[in-house]
């Protein structure tokens, strides 16, 4: 096939499909086994300094910010992150020092809510590095071209686009058409971390919502951490099989944290936390504030359950709950 | 006592969005004005109006302004709550009518920059990047721009980035470069008027001016030049309707039309 363009991103997480073949073999467990683990074991356990990281969900949804806080805990330090409309996650773990380097499709934004200051402040500076750039639909292939097991996977956007030139990808003639098509390489994040409705000790998940790119994630993923608002018995995963989104045999570890998407949204269960969220992108706009922010709601918390008090406990949670099926009207918030 | 219609120009630049979309028809929207132009097309002139969101909502009944295109509020009474891959699988197979997006900047081919100010290695201003924009630019078969803050600085004749493509550098450059036939923006909505793209040269073209705006206004807030026909219309008028369905109905803290 003959290259018409080389995008001059970095290109990161890609292996030889034979290489992540033979990871696999030695690495992934085909054994129905108890996974339930801490979010403190299975970040000391799957996460290291220097990995490719991504986490689940989208924006501020359904995120695993159990993991996330966990992260920033143990200071793990350079790691790389996928930003597949990374928002309150990647900001968080830039702002704290865990991340210094990420691929963009979306990043450093908070949809309605406006941009963020801390990763906007590291990537102004120098201090955290947009390695490659693609766009959402290119991230999401990325991650299917690796659950296939394949080299790269054709698509049909970022051409012609700086997005482009600045990706990992390739544009080739395609030998079918004659027209010229990118080529996405696959990507296989180190470890990733998924937050569902609920699962089973194994790790057979069920997510009550839009799936985004959690499907494909967690499949190309060489460790998947999986938090779930509760873990419950086979039997019932066995009655209900095609609700099962991720199967056991990709899943590392399995941490049981009701509300462990907090501040973020969780479908049918609660809705977002304004007013954390809001405090985070008020202070967030000096180190100090950040500093403050992580020590008052990460540092002085030794558990995601104690984290919950400080933002309010159950009266706060209560009202999320009802917030999510439309019994509190909106309430306006402060970002600025 | 007065029936004198008095809107803001976020009000009138959703009100515009919403005109230019048709009913029986599907629209991938991206976060803010889109979405609310989106709900009110349907609530008014396209009820058979089929919203989509990138992170997978399909077709909902919408509730309540989402706040994200992610977030639960885009699955309310929906046909199908998906993934990313199938909706981008949809939008790449042609199922997409309407793409529609914001911009920091658009130069005359409707190209758009939502990554960056200054240089890509230590830039001025970082911006959030592509996210589905390239995606939806690329690949649906009209495109529609809100831009709520046409200036010179918006309206450029060089992107800092280009994130997302319109007609690149001028006619046959999006099929040269592999994008899709029957693709590209369509229409460009400002705080001004409502523009188009000239067949020949594939350059931004006037269509209509809003109440009260001139055509020198219009000239002075860009930094390229304009195609100006002969015959300019008035652009679409939000009406009583329209204003009390945006008000009470659809964002009434004003979240996104109050800014």
């Amino acid at each position: 096939m003959e290259v018409l363009h080389e995008g001059k991103g970095e290109l990161i997480g890609w292996h030889d499909p034979d290489d992540n073949r033979e990871f696999v073999l030695k690495n992934k467990s085909r054994e129905l086994k108890d996974k339930r683990t801490t979010a403190e074991n299975a970040v000391n356990q799957y996460v290291h300094d220097g990995d490719y990281i991504a986490s689940g969900g989208f924006g501020h949804t359904r995120v695993s910010m159990a993991i996330v806080y966990e992260i920033i805990r143990q200071k793990k330090r350079n790691l790389v992150m996928a930003g597949k409309t990374a928002v309150h996650d990647i900001d968080l773990l830039i702002g704290a020092g865990c991340v210094n380097k990420c691929e963009v499709a979306y990043s450093f934004g908070h949809e309605l809510r406006g941009l963020s200051p801390a990763s906007r402040r590291m990537v102004e500076s120098g201090k955290c590095k947009v390695a490659a750039e693609i766009s959402n639909a290119g991230y999401q292939w990325r991650f299917l071209a690796g659950m296939m097991g394949l080299p790269f996977i054709p698509s049909r956007t970022m051409l012609g686009t700086d997005t482009g030139a600045y990706s990992s990808a390739k544009v080739v003639k395609d030998p079918f058409s004659g027209k010229p098509i990118t080529l996405l390489p696959a990507a296989y994040p180190d470890a990733a971390f998924i937050h569902v409705h609920r699962c089973d000790m194994y790790g057979n998940c069920q997510i009550d919502s839009i799936g985004v790119e959690d499907f494909e994630l967690a499949r190309c993923a060489r460790r998947l951490i999986i938090t779930t608002e509760e873990i419950i018995d086979n039997e019932e995963i066995r009655k209900e099989p095609w609700r099962t989104t991720i199967p056991f045999y990709v899943v590392d570890a399995v941490v049981e944290q009701p509300y462990g998407s907090h501040p973020c949204n969780m479908s049918g269960l609660y809705w977002f936390d304004e007013d954390v969220i809001g405090e985070w992108l008020r202070v967030s706009r000096t180190d100090e504030g950040v500093e403050e922010y992580l020590k008052k709601y990460v540092y002085d918390t030794n558990s995601f359950d104690e984290y919950l008090e400080v933002c309010g406990g159950i009266k706060m949670l209560n009202y999320l709950k009802r917030r999510e099926i439309y019994h509190e009207p909106f309430k306006p918030v402060a970002y600025k | 006592m007065t029936t004198q219609v008095d809107y803001n120009l976020r009000e009138l630049l959703a009100a515009n969005g919403s005109n230019v979309l048709e009913d029986k028809r599907s629209v991938f929207v991206g976060t803010g004005l889109p979405i609310i132009a989106g709900m009110l097309a349907k609530k008014t002139h396209a009820p058979d109006l089929f919203m989509v969101f990138e992170a997978g909502g399909v077709g909902p009944r919408l509730r309540e302004l989402p706040i994200s295109v992610g977030d639960s509020r885009t699955i309310n009474m929906a046909v199908s709550a998906s993934s990313m891959h199938d909706v981008m699988s949809a939008l790449q197979a042609g199922y997409t009518d309407f793409g529609f997006l914001g911009a920091a900047q658009m130069d005359a081919y409707g190209n758009l920059n939502t990554t960056l100010i200054g240089n890509h290695d230590l830039p001025k201003t970082r911006l959030p990047g592509s996210g589905g924009a390239n995606d939806i630019g690329s690949l649906a078969h009209r495109l529609v721009i809100i831009i709520g803050n046409q200036s010179k600085r918006t309206f450029v004749e060089k992107l800092d980035f280009l994130t997302t493509p319109g007609y690149l550098d001028g006619p046959g450059a999006r099929e040269k470069a592999g994008l899709p036939k029957n693709s590209g923006p369509y229409r460009v909505i400002t705080q001004l008027a409502v523009f188009g793209f000239d067949d020949a040269t594939k350059k931004l073209k006037l269509v209509s001016l809003h109440p009260g705006v001139t055509v020198e206004e219009v000239k002075d807030n860009s930094s390229f030049d304009i195609i100006i026909p002969d015959t300019v219309k008035t652009s679409y008028i939000p009406t009583s309707e329209d204003l009390r369905i945006l008000r009470e109905e659809l964002d009434p803290s004003g979240i996104i039309l109050g800014k």
